[in-house]
């Protein structure tokens, strides 16, 4: 198998949040990002946070409708990830310059601007769902993160069937409703 | 349409799960109330960001476990930092504000010696005149006179020359002496002379030039040691004006010397030492400082070179300091100092007369 057919089958796996391809693309790479980081005034955790984050960029990218990765998954992440410590150097006012690259690295301006989106919004709903309160937040945490069924839920929950569950749920997200629109701020 | 009903069925619709009929019905309903379109759009919007918030936990719960499990696993691992030690990234890291601090520390000291210098008071550094003695040639002579009658009795070998004398006391019976350290200065050999005349050799056992003490030991089958000393070593302190009075051997027989404390602290502020008003001359470092209670307070040790009776004596206590020091580099076999006088009550004729038994005059070869 060459090394792109590889690649494509990886990002598919990706792609649905699979966890034997993660698992290759995280193994092949991590030290990479580690070794980066590491090297600019990192720690053990920033090379962890900042992988992962790389990691999520890849796969946001590979939601979209038109993805194609023009390059290696490994010279992706490492672009990813070398301008995510530099921003954070910047904003830490530790900023040098770095080491020379280890690896080539590719534009990803674009999808990080994408990424910082995105980030901006699971904010808002993380605060959101921060200030909902109990049981509406695991109700909805059940369904919607773990996505489990409404009659796993009701059985769970202690409801007599699905349909109270399911309005169980309604009313938790008109509570999450105002609560997100307190929070949104249209951009 | 209710608020749940109409997240219900927004929700239904944007899965997908609405059967066609459904599906025209409730795009109809959003077409023809705008209200309703309003509310659908604000569902939509609050739907679509809960699926991405939800599909992020996902992955991110998946790359924590992943994380983990590598780590575990051993295929991912710390990576030692081989470029540069914790140091030198404090340093690269830090070096500007470690340059500013550095500049902040100079300039201040600079400006605080400045201002010192500017300031303080311009008294000339005092001229301290140790106390030894110069053995004089006519002194040499008589000496040397003495010698040759008492050749049989002589324990300074013919040849050898006696360059420096000054004073020393007995500071346990069995033979330990003490003296100042610059008395024995270039040193190659020592006897002690007691005041009848006769001669002992012996040994520096210790010195400390920064305390100027040293500890002398009598190493001479002649000498035969004492039950007990008349003196006590004190420990304590002096109050000023507290009369004291001395025993040393600025010249070859041994004199009495009386006077007061007159300061806590020796000279420009040494506080390891007395300042005491009392007669000295060269030849008297050494000697006991001694309170009428019959303890030892002091060694004499230097003379203020421009004033008479200016005299300073190193503390009592530094004897113990140093006994101490000796003992850990196991140098003070036997060693016991006492506090205790045995001539407390006595008139100041019978305490020296006791005393003087303990005086010893050092001789320095060289």
């Amino acid at each position: 198998m060459s090394r792109s057919d590889r690649d494509s089958l990886l990002l598919k796996g990706l792609a649905l949040n699979e966890k034997d391809a993660i698992h290759f693309i995280y193994k092949e790479n991590f030290s990479l990002v580690q070794t980066l980081i590491i090297r600019n005034n990192g720690t053990e955790d920033d090379a962890r946070d900042v992988f992962q984050e790389a990691l999520l960029v890849l796969y946001e990218k590979s939601q979209t409708d038109d993805f194609e990765l023009t390059c290696q998954i490994r010279t992706y992440l490492y672009s990813v990830a070398r301008r995510i410590w530099l921003k954070k150097l910047q904003y830490l006012k530790r900023f040098e310059s770095p080491d020379e690259d280890l690896v080539e690295t590719v534009s990803i301006e674009e999808d990080l601007e994408a990424h910082e989106k995105r980030t901006a919004q699971y904010g808002v709903m993380k605060a959101a769902m921060g200030r909902l309160g109990e049981p509406c937040k695991s109700l909805l945490e059940a369904f919607y993160v773990h996505q489990k069924s409404m009659v796993e839920i009701s059985a769970y929950f202690g409801y007599t069937n699905a349909d109270n569950a399911k309005t169980q749920k309604y009313k938790c997200l008109m509570r999450l409703k105002k609560l997100f629109f307190a929070e949104y701020k249209p951009q | 349409m209710d608020q749940y009903q109409h997240i219900a069925a927004t929700e239904k619709f944007l899965r997908g799960e609405m059967s066609p009929d459904e599906c025209r019905v409730f795009e109809e309903t959003r077409r023809s109330n705008p209200a309703q379109d309003q509310l659908f759009v604000e569902h939509q919007l609050m739907l679509d960001r809960m699926v991405t918030y939800a599909e992020r936990k996902r992955v991110k719960a998946n790359l924590h476990d992943i994380h983990q499990t590598l780590q575990e696993s051993g295929d991912i691992q710390p990576l030692e930092k081989e470029v540069q030690g914790k140091l030198l990234e404090l340093w690269t890291r830090y070096r500007r504000v470690v340059g500013v601090a550095a500049s902040i520390a100079g300039v201040t000291a600079l400006l605080i010696s400045g201002i010192t210098a500017v300031f303080a008071p311009k008294a000339p550094i005092t001229v301290v005149e140790e106390l030894r003695r110069k053995v004089s040639r006519l002194e040499r002579q008589s000496s040397n006179q003495r010698a040759e009658i008492n050749a049989v009795r002589k324990k300074i070998e013919p040849g050898r020359e006696v360059s420096f004398g000054g004073t020393s006391f007995l500071i346990d019976a069995k033979g330990y002496l003490v003296t100042s350290a610059h008395v024995l200065t270039d040193a190659t050999g020592v006897v002690v002379q007691n005041h009848t005349g006769e001669e002992f050799r012996a040994t520096i056992v210790f010195a400390d030039i920064q305390r100027d003490l040293a500890i002398l030991k009598i190493e001479d089958d002649d000498f035969l040691p004492k039950s007990a000393l008349p003196y006590g070593i004190s420990r304590n302190g002096m109050e000023i004006a507290e009369p004291v009075f001395t025993l040393g051997y600025p010249k070859d027989e041994v004199v009495y010397g009386e006077g007061y404390l007159s300061a806590r602290s020796g000279a420009e502020g040494d506080t390891l030492s007395y300042q005491l008003s009392i007669s000295a001359n060269p030849g008297n470092s050494g000697g006991p400082v001694i309170n009428r209670k019959g303890e030892v307070i002091g060694i004499l040790n230097a003379r203020q070179a421009k004033a008479e009776g200016v005299v300073f004596a190193i503390r009592s206590l530094n004897i113990y300091r140093l006994v101490e020091e000796m003992k850990d580099q196991n140098l003070a076999k036997g060693l016991r100092l006492s506090a205790a006088s045995q001539i407390k009550g006595l008139d100041r004729i019978r305490q020296v007369r006791k005393i003087q038994d303990c005086i010893y005059m050092v001789k320095v070869l060289m």
